[in-house]
């Protein structure tokens, strides 16, 4: 009885002075698991315009790109948004990888700017109010750089929700992500499908709440 | 050749932070692959990726690293805290970090308590099998 009465007046109390406060919201992950498209997919919904441009070059974003003032409601309730699309955390970055899709000029200056992106990205971490962690769910979610993120963010108490992505692919295993991050909550979209956008706001409405 | 360089948690218990990072780093340049015992703290294993960034270069292309240690789910609320004690005294000695030059080790996989360390040399018998 006291814990509803209590969650009713925090409601309340969230309702009239949160929806003003904007919430920085930054999008992490390994490079190539669908932020941009994910952070496309939020702005575009609320605000009309993409953030991030989106390839299937490795490394397409090198900067933290900004959204500001992305308001987002859902069912009844109002959330005032910073988006942040990070460039995605790696342990090696080799310009012999982009040459397939370059030249190799080209190739030597993404992988400079990479590094640099990398870099970036975990600077912002303490800068956010909350993370997404954007998760290829075809790949085994057993790598060091998610085990780094996701332990990071548990240590400097910021709240994590984690996105399953590419949950419309043959290969994906939600299962074995479930198990790898047992103690977090975990939700299941295809970003650029627009599958599973309402449980998505769901999870992330109860983030902040 | 590949060579394996344990280093015990005494060789870095007394370092600081940047210290430890050098001393990794410095081995995995020379292409030598680091058998650490226990592993660094969550804040060093960032910093460890930011100093990799700031060292890549046409000879250095990063790291590959993998940390296994003992989950702590079953055990008693006394063990995991009398543990926990130990750890803030003595270190993080559980477990075992694997760190390689990402230009001899591609690829490292924990599934989840399972290692497999593939190296360029792997890749290159599995393709000519093939």
């Amino acid at each position: 009885m006291i814990k509803t009465i209590r969650r009713y007046l925090q409601d309340i109390f969230f309702q009239l002075f949160n929806s003003k406060k904007k919430i920085k919201l930054g999008l992490y992950g390994p490079p190539n698991s669908g932020k941009s498209t994910l952070s496309n997919r939020i702005c575009k919904d609320w605000t009309g315009e993409e953030l991030s441009s989106v390839s299937k070059v490795p490394h397409e974003t090198r900067n933290v790109n900004i959204k500001e003032s992305v308001i987002i409601k859902h069912k009844g309730k109002e959330l005032n948004f910073n988006i942040a699309d990070t460039p995605g955390i790696a342990t090696k970055i080799d310009y012999e990888d982009f040459l397939k899709y370059m030249n190799k000029g080209e190739a030597k200056q993404r992988a400079k700017e990479a590094t640099k992106g990398v870099i970036e990205s975990i600077r912002w971490l303490d800068d956010m109010d909350g993370v997404l962690v954007v998760l290829d769910s075809t790949l085994n979610p057993y790598s060091q750089v998610n085990i780094t993120i996701i332990g990071n963010l548990a240590a400097r108490n910021i709240p994590v929700l984690i996105v399953a992505n590419k949950i419309d692919l043959k290969k994906s295993n939600m299962k074995k992500l479930q198990s790898a991050f047992p103690q977090y909550n975990i939700v299941g979209i295809s970003a650029e499908k627009g599958t599973g956008m309402d449980v998505f706001y769901d999870a992330l409405f109860k983030m902040f709440r | 050749m590949l060579t394996l360089q344990f280093v015990p948690y005494s060789e870095i218990e007394s370092l600081n932070t940047d210290e430890r990072i050098k001393k990794l780093l410095d081995i995995v340049k020379n292409k030598n692959i680091v058998l650490m015992q226990g592993r660094l703290k969550l804040a060093e294993e960032t910093r460890l990726i930011q100093e990799t960034m700031e060292a890549i270069s046409k000879d250095f292309k990063g790291i590959e690293i993998c940390t296994v240690y003992p989950e702590d789910k079953e055990m008693e609320a006394v063990r995991k805290i009398r543990k926990e004690f130990f750890r803030l005294v003595l270190g993080n000695r559980d477990g075992m970090t694997i760190i390689g030059p990402a230009s001899v080790v591609k690829e490292i996989k924990r599934d989840p308590n399972k290692i497999q360390l593939f190296t360029f040399k792997d890749s290159a018998k599995k393709s000519k099998r093939r």
